[in-house]
C-alpha cells in the first residue's frame, strides 16, 4: 500500500435506488498495469467518472500521490498529474495533432493566461509536445489535421494528449475497443513500456488485453468490487467465472477458462 | 509550419485572406479621404458608422467566433459605452457633478478608461453566471440581463430616460479637433486596428489556444488540465470591452444617446454583421458592417421594409457561404 501512486477508499455513488458505486476502494501502485473488469453496467464508467472528476461520489475519498483529490475538477486532477484518455476519442479533429497535443503541455507549463506571445512561436511549448507525440509514434504526422488519422493512430494521440500532462498515472477508458488486431498490439506494446514510469488503471472489455497487460485486476460486478488479486489469481477465481456467466457476456468467460 | 489545418491546406487562401482584409482597409480608408476632398461630410460620416459598427461586431466575434459564445445581450455593453460617453458630456457641458459627488470630464482618454472598466465588471458578473448555461439557455441568460441593463437605462430620468440624451459637445481628444468629421473617422478607424490587433494576437496566444479548444471540444480543454470556464470567462470580458469602447464612440458620433441602443434589436443586429462577415474570421466583422449600414442606408432610403433584403443577403450566406462575405472573397467556405 505504501508505494501505491492513487488509493480509491469507500467510494459510494448512488442514482435514486441503484447503487452504481458500492463501497469501492483499490489502488494503483508504482509500476503496475491495474485492469479494471466488469460486465456491461457493472458501474466501470460511473467508476471513471469519479476518478477523472466529471462525477462526485456520495461519499468516499479519492487520493493522488497522498493527497485527497475528491473535490477537485476535471482539470485541476489532471494538472495534479492524472492523465485520462476516453472511451471515444475526444480529440479536436480540425486541429493539427501537434495542437492537440500543445495544449495538455501549456497546461504545465505555465499558465493559459498568456495573452500575447504566439504559441506558434513558443519552442519550449512545441518542444514539450513533439516529445509526447514521439513517444506515441505520430511524430512524422504532426502536422496533419487529427481527423485524417485512423481510429488507431487518434487512440494513440490520445494517450500522447494524456502524455504530454506528464502524469503520475493514466486512467484508459477501452482503449482497444475499435481496434484491429495490428492496432491493438501496438497499442499493447506501447502501454507495456509505459507502465514502468507512469502506472496504468486500464478498463477494458478485451480479455486478451487485459491478461496480457494487467499485473492486477478488480473486477467490478453490480457496483461492488468482488474480486482483486493478480491476473492469475482472478483467471483461476470461481467468484469471477460465476460473476461472468451470471451475465450475457459469454465471450469473456470463453477467454478466461481457455 | 506548426500551426493547425489553417497553414497546412489553406496557405493559399490565407494570403488570399490577407489581400482581401488589406483591401477592406484600403477602401474603407479612401472613401472618407474622398468625400473630404469632395466636401461630402454625409459620407464622412457613414464611414465613421462603419467602423464604429465593425468594431462592435469585432468585440462580439471574439466571444463569439473565437470561442463559440452565442452572446445575445451586447448591446447591453454597446450601450454601456454610449451611456459613459453621454453622461460624462452631459455633466461636463452643464458643469455638474456624476451623482453629485464626481466631476465629469470631457475628455475621451478619461472617458474610455471608464467605459472599459465598467464594461469589464458588469460582463464579469454577467458572464460568471451566463457561462455555468450552454447553448440556448446562454443566449436566453445573455438576453435577459441586457434587457434588465435597458430597462434601467429606461429609468435614467435624469439623462432623459426613454427620450435618450444629446450630447451637445462631441467629448475631446488630446491630440486633433473631435469636431473635425475627418480626424474623428481617424480616431474610429486607429480604435478598430487596435481592436483588430488585439484580437489576432489574443487569438494566436496561448490564451487563444485555450479559447479555440473551449469551442471545439471542452472535454479535451478540462482533460488538458485547462478550466474551461475561465478561459471563458475571460474572453467574454474582453469581448464586452471592445464593444462597449466602440459604444463610446457611437455615442460621439450620433451626438446621442439613448436606450434603442442597448435593445435586443440591437444585439441581433451585432450577431448578423458577424454572421454576415464570417464567424470567427478577423476582418469578417468589417465586411458584414460594410454591407450591414450599405443596405441600412440605400436600400433604407428606398423602402423601410430593407430589413427584408437584408434577410435574403443572411438567407444566402447562411446556406450558401458558411464563411460568410469573407469566405465568399476568398473562395474558402470553411465553417466559422
Amino acid at each position: 500500500m505504501v508505494d501505491s501512486i492513487m488509493r480509491i477508499q469507500k467510494l459510494y455513488k448512488s442514482f435514486g435506488a441503484l447503487k452504481a458505486t458500492d463501497d469501492v476502494s483499490l489502488d494503483l501502485r508504482k509500476g503496475e498495469i491495474h485492469a479494471l473488469i466488469g460486465p456491461n453496467g457493472a458501474g466501470k464508467s460511473t467508476l471513471i467518472s469519479q476518478i477523472a472528476g466529471s462525477l462526485k461520489p456520495d461519499s468516499g475519498q479519492i487520493f493522488l500521490d497522498g493527497e485527497d483529490i475528491t473535490q477537485l475538477s476535471v482539470a485541476a486532477r489532471a494538472v495534479k498529474g492524472l492523465g485520462r484518455c476516453f472511451q471515444v476519442s475526444s480529440l479536436a479533429m480540425p486541429l493539427s495533432v501537434r495542437r492537440n497535443v500543445m495544449i495538455a503541455s501549456q497546461a504545465i507549463t505555465g499558465s493559459s493566461f498568456r495573452f500575447w506571445k504566439a504559441v506558434e512561436s513558443d519552442k519550449a511549448l512545441i518542444a514539450a509536445a513533439d516529445e509526447a507525440i514521439d513517444m506515441v509514434g505520430l511524430l512524422d504526422r504532426a502536422d496533419e489535421p487529427a481527423s485524417y488519422l485512423s481510429h488507431g493512430e487518434r487512440r494513440q494521440l490520445e494517450v500522447g494528449c494524456a502524455l504530454a500532462l506528464k502524469p503520475k498515472l493514466l486512467l484508459l477508458d477501452e482503449p482497444m475497443a475499435g481496434l484491429g488486431a495490428g492496432g491493438s498490439e501496438r497499442l499493447t506494446g506501447l502501454l507495456e513500456s509505459l507502465k514502468l514510469d507512469i502506472p496504468i488503471l486500464l478498463i477494458e472489455h478485451d480479455m486478451d488485453a487485459v491478461f496480457r497487460l494487467a499485473d492486477r485486476i478488480s473486477v467490478l460486478v453490480y457496483g461492488q468490487i468482488v474480486a482483486q488479486g493478480t491476473s492469475h489469481k482472478i483467471r483461476h477465481d470461481p467468484l469471477v467465472r460465476e460473476a461472468y456467466l451470471g451475465s450475457s457476456d459469454l465471450d469473456v468467460t470463453g477467454e478466461v477458462y481457455d | 509550419m506548426i500551426n493547425s489545418i489553417t497553414s497546412l491546406n489553406f496557405t493559399k487562401n490565407m494570403s488570399r485572406e490577407s489581400w482581401v482584409n488589406l483591401l477592406l482597409l484600403v477602401v474603407i480608408v479612401s472613401v472618407p479621404i474622398i468625400a473630404t476632398l469632395m466636401d461630402e461630410v454625409y459620407y464622412v460620416n457613414l464611414s465613421t458608422r462603419i467602423i464604429i459598427i465593425a468594431m462592435a461586431a469585432v468585440g462580439l466575434n471574439f466571444a463569439l467566433g473565437f470561442g463559440g459564445m452565442v452572446s445575445f445581450g451586447h448591446a447591453a455593453f454597446f450601450g454601456l459605452g454610449g451611456y459613459v460617453a453621454g453622461i460624462a458630456a452631459f455633466h461636463s457641458f452643464e458643469g455638474t457633478l456624476f451623482l453629485g459627488l464626481i466631476p465629469a470630464s470631457d475628455q475621451m482618454l478619461l472617458i474610455w478608461p471608464v467605459a472599459l472598466l465598467g464594461a469589464a465588471m458588469i460582463a464579469l458578473l454577467i458572464g460568471a453566471i451566463s457561462l455555468r448555461t450552454q447553448g440556448v439557455y446562454f443566449i436566453m441568460i445573455t438576453l435577459a440581463f441586457a434587457q434588465m441593463i435597458y430597462y434601467f437605462s429606461i429609468s435614467l430620468t435624469t439623462y432623459g430616460g426613454e427620450d435618450g440624451l444629446s450630447i451637445i459637445l462631441r467629448n475631446n481628444f488630446a491630440i486633433g479637433n473631435s469636431n473635425n468629421p475627418l480626424h474623428f473617422f481617424a480616431l474610429c478607424f486607429f480604435a478598430l486596428l487596435m481592436s483588430l490587433w488585439l484580437s489576432h494576437r489574443m487569438v494566436g496566444s496561448r490564451f487563444g489556444a485555450a479559447l479555440t479548444m473551449a469551442k471545439l471540444n471542452e472535454t479535451r480543454l478540462a482533460t488538458a488540465g485547462i478550466e474551461p470556464y475561465s478561459i471563458r470567462l475571460v474572453a467574454f470580458v474582453v469581448s464586452a470591452m471592445i464593444t462597449a469602447f466602440a459604444g463610446a464612440l457611437f455615442a460621439d458620433l450620433n451626438g446621442f444617446v439613448d436606450p434603442s441602443m442597448l435593445s435586443w434589436h440591437r444585439s441581433g443586429e451585432i450577431i448578423v454583421i458577424v454572421v454576415l462577415g464570417g464567424v470567427g474570421r478577423l476582418f469578417g466583422p468589417i465586411a458584414g458592417a460594410i454591407a450591414f449600414v450599405l443596405l441600412e442606408t440605400f436600400l433604407g432610403g428606398f423602402t423601410d421594409r430593407w430589413q427584408l433584403f437584408l434577410g435574403l443577403v443572411l438567407l444566402g450566406v447562411v446556406l450558401f457561404a458558411r464563411g460568410g462575405l469573407i469566405g465568399l472573397m476568398t473562395g474558402n467556405a470553411r465553417h466559422g
